[in-house]
């Protein structure tokens, strides 16, 4: 199998299935509980939580778990605009944000949240002054992903939050961050992030464990109600064994950030390289994005196609967002990539295991599946 | 463009001979908190320490941040570095101030002029510079009363300095210059309080807390031990000792009249932290009472404890309102933890009704009843130390 869908989902590390096999064998209490069996559950949780947090450059208190990216995200941007959302009544978002930040704001619009969806310019770049200037007394909530799922385009996120931070101090900054955490070095500080979102099973953790990062002194109201656990915040007994593999993932990653974006830049190049050759291939990405994820357009055939064609060679590719299941995207419109290119989309992302031997593979498949393929 | 974060002493620029033992300290201090940040040359003159880094890409922001935290600094700022020279003044001036002003609307211009040599007079400097910023800056108008922005032209003796921000330090003296003293540390918000409020005033402390399990938990203990943590970010490693405390309680308990108990075990707890103290070289203990909040911290109850005491006992919040402790608690980052709701030793036995006003003679008498030395001698023996570290 050549796994090249990393952006979709990863392989789950050693360290993270030791950690959740122990959480679910050995030290399975429960948190909540006073006893010793409880409190090591505690522990083992605290312990990833400072893991996670330290790694955003941020204090244990400021995390909190949940199941996943798209939960933190509805956490964010319900929870902030239910606390100060009661006279500001206006989000700010860029036009790009994956669906779980994207729809959760068509559902506040139709809660009487009147949206701003900021594009980037002719040159597919966004820029900071967009998003002032769709700011004012009125707003919110700005929220800006850090880096795009489906192209990989980087979004000045530091310099757009600061900008806006400094004119509008009280406007809640949110950063879905999933794409990044672990690949590029991100810290709320420097991001000038009030709330961040963060997925596990993106950094080889387990799928169903995510965590929001909370700035402290900002105030989130709870999606659920009950037993008053992650600070009343996110009621519900802890998925301890996740979060402890979530853990033992950041653990493990956090001390080849630089070397890995190496492996990934030299990944993004050698596939360049390998796709400038094929007639009609072209690189969607710019040459600033980030390096884990290659999105590319495949001579006008339709992706679906192509990717089923490389599947029967064990090649796994994504055409478009895969939490979308192949229905096109508006993003790519909103970079310039429209009608066939956008159609043949094809999105190829990496991971540390990921070699050049199978970007070669992979393209020279591409090659011949574009020749064989009809439609 | 070169930047630096300028700290200015507080009351220990005004000490006479011995101002160079608390400048070292202070140093000692600053290199200590900022050390995994970076390569860092510090300096010191006239009263204040240049705090210069020597790595690029250093996170000037975070250096603030923990160097506001650090006793015997009044204020500190980021500045940016200039020759001594106006139009170099000048030049770095619009650079460098391009952020802060893009949001402002007033301003003013400060100067201040250490080194006499220098060819302008303050009031000049403030004049030219202030022409030429409004000229950049079209958009600006000076205020001299109530300015959104104060820029300071600082021309010391080897460069001049240009900031837009003062920010107040943590004020008090250098930790360590006032030698050393137990904090009787309970988890509760009042004693972390008491703790940052003495280490303000220079003394190095250490911490002493008192377990009694099964009456207590371990997670009391590690609540204790995060209050401690927390601390270090102002008051530098803290030696922390855990006391076993429940043979005693149990033995109060057992054998003195139900409205002493907790006179009587914090009597206890002052001989053994007294014990331990003087093994330390602690000068004194601090305790976090406030006068009337409970029965055992009224002024009758106070002098009970004080007499079971050999050495000064101070408490800094002796005379605040609970509102006033909690503003602190919840400055220096201790409140959350403190009203996490695990039972400490000191809510173990509480007594239906405490004497309010107890008279010494009767405390004696009941504690005298029985012979609790063996008891204090064996906690003694069996406390356990722990150091708690800066470590960012």
């Amino acid at each position: 199998m050549i796994y090249l869908d990393n952006a979709a989902t990863t392989k789950p590390c050693e360290a993270a299935i030791a950690a959740v096999t122990e959480m679910m064998t050995e030290n399975f209490g429960n948190p909540s509980s006073l006893h010793r069996a409880g409190l090591d559950a505690q522990l083992a949780m605290d312990k990833a939580r400072k893991i996670i947090a330290s790694a955003l450059g941020a204090d244990s208190s400021n995390i909190i778990f949940t199941s996943g990216a798209t939960e933190s995200s509805n956490l964010a941007i319900r929870g902030a605009c239910a606390a100060y959302g009661r006279k500001r009544r206006k989000i700010v978002a860029s036009s790009v944000e994956h669906a779980s930040v994207d729809e959760t704001l068509t559902a506040m619009e139709k809660s009487g949240f009147e949206i701003v969806r900021v594009s980037p310019r002719g040159d597919g770049k966004f820029y900071p002054v967009d998003f002032l200037n769709a700011c004012d007394d009125n707003t919110v909530l700005l929220t800006m992903m850090q880096v795009n799922n489906e192209t990989g385009h980087i979004l000045p996120v530091k310099e757009t939050f600061a900008t806006v931070k400094r004119k509008f101090p009280e406007i809640i900054t949110h950063s879905d961050c999933v794409q990044a955490f672990m690949k590029l070095n991100i810290s709320a500080k420097t991001l000038n992030a009030d709330l961040i979102s963060l997925s596990g099973h993106k950094v080889h953790a387990p799928k169903g464990v995510g965590a929001l990062y909370i700035k402290k002194g900002i105030r989130v109201l709870p999606l659920v109600t009950g037993g008053k656990q992650e600070k009343g915040i996110r009621s519900g007994t802890e998925s301890v064994p996740l979060i402890c593999g979530f853990g033992a993932a950041v653990e493990s990653l956090r001390p080849t950030i630089a070397s890995r974006y190496d492996h990934a830049a030299e990944l993004k190049n050698a596939l360049v390289d390998a796709v400038s050759g094929i007639d009609g291939v072209t690189v969607n990405s710019p040459e600033d994005s980030s390096p884990y994820i290659v999105n590319l357009s495949a001579a006008g055939k339709r992706s679906e196609i192509i990717l089923h064609y490389l599947e029967s060679f064990g090649i796994y590719v994504s055409s478009g967002s895969a939490c979308s299941k192949g229905q096109q995207s508006g993003v790519l419109g909103q970079f310039g990539i429209h009608g066939k290119s956008a159609d043949s989309a094809l999105r190829v992302s990496f991971c540390e295991d990921t070699t050049v031997e199978e970007i070669k593979i992979f393209a020279e498949k591409l090659h011949e599946g574009i020749n064989s393929v009809r439609g | 463009m070169k930047e630096v974060v300028l700290v200015k002493f507080g009351e220990m620029a005004l000490k006479g001979l011995n101002k160079r033992s608390f400048e070292d300290m202070l140093k000692k201090n600053i290199k200590r908190r900022i050390k995994n940040l970076g390569k860092f040359e510090l300096t010191s003159a006239q009263s204040t320490t240049y705090i210069n880094p020597l790595d690029e890409n250093v996170d000037l922001e975070e250096v603030v941040d923990r160097v506001g935290k650090i006793f015997g600094i009044a204020a500190l700022c980021r500045a940016c570095v200039c020759e001594k020279d106006f139009s170099d003044i000048s030049a770095k001036a619009v650079e460098y101030l391009e952020d802060v002003f893009s949001c402002a609307k007033t301003f003013k211009v400060n100067a201040k002029r250490s080194d006499k040599a220098f060819a302008m007079k303050s009031p000049e400097i403030c004049a030219e510079l202030g022409g030429i910023l409004i000229e950049k800056f079209p958009h600006l108008t000076v205020d001299v009363k109530n300015p959104e922005v104060t820029v300071t032209v600082e021309v010391r003796d080897t460069n001049a300095y240009v900031h837009a921000e003062n920010i107040r330090g943590a004020g008090g003296l250098p930790v360590g210059c006032s030698g050393k003293a137990m904090l009787l540390l309970s988890g509760g918000i009042d004693s972390p309080v008491a703790g940052w409020m003495m280490a303000k005033r220079g003394i190095h402390i250490s911490a002493i807390h008192y377990v009694s399990p099964p009456y207590t938990s371990d997670r009391a203990l590690m609540k204790v031990e995060t209050l401690c943590e927390k601390l270090t970010d102002y008051c530098g490693d803290i030696a922390f000792f855990c006391v076993p405390f429940t043979e005693i309680q149990e033995a109060i308990k057992d054998n003195c009249p139900e409205e002493f108990f907790t006179i009587i075990m914090r009597r206890l707890m002052m001989e053994i932290a007294q014990r331990i103290a003087e093994k330390k070289n602690c000068l004194a203990l601090i305790t976090g009472e406030s006068v009337g909040q409970v029965a055992s911290q009224t002024m009758a109850a106070m002098a009970c404890t004080d007499a079971a005491c050999r050495i000064p006992v101070l408490r800094p919040c002796v005379g605040m309102d609970k509102t006033e402790i909690i503003e602190i608690a919840r400055k220096i980052d201790t409140f959350e933890t403190s009203i996490e709701p695990y039972e400490d030793c000191c809510t173990v036995f509480t007594p239906k009704h405490p004497k309010v006003r107890p008279r010494l003679e009767d405390v004696e008498k009941a504690q005298n009843s029985f012979d609790f030395e063996p008891l204090i001698q064996k906690a003694v023996e069996e406390t356990e130390l722990k150091i708690f570290e800066y470590n960012k």
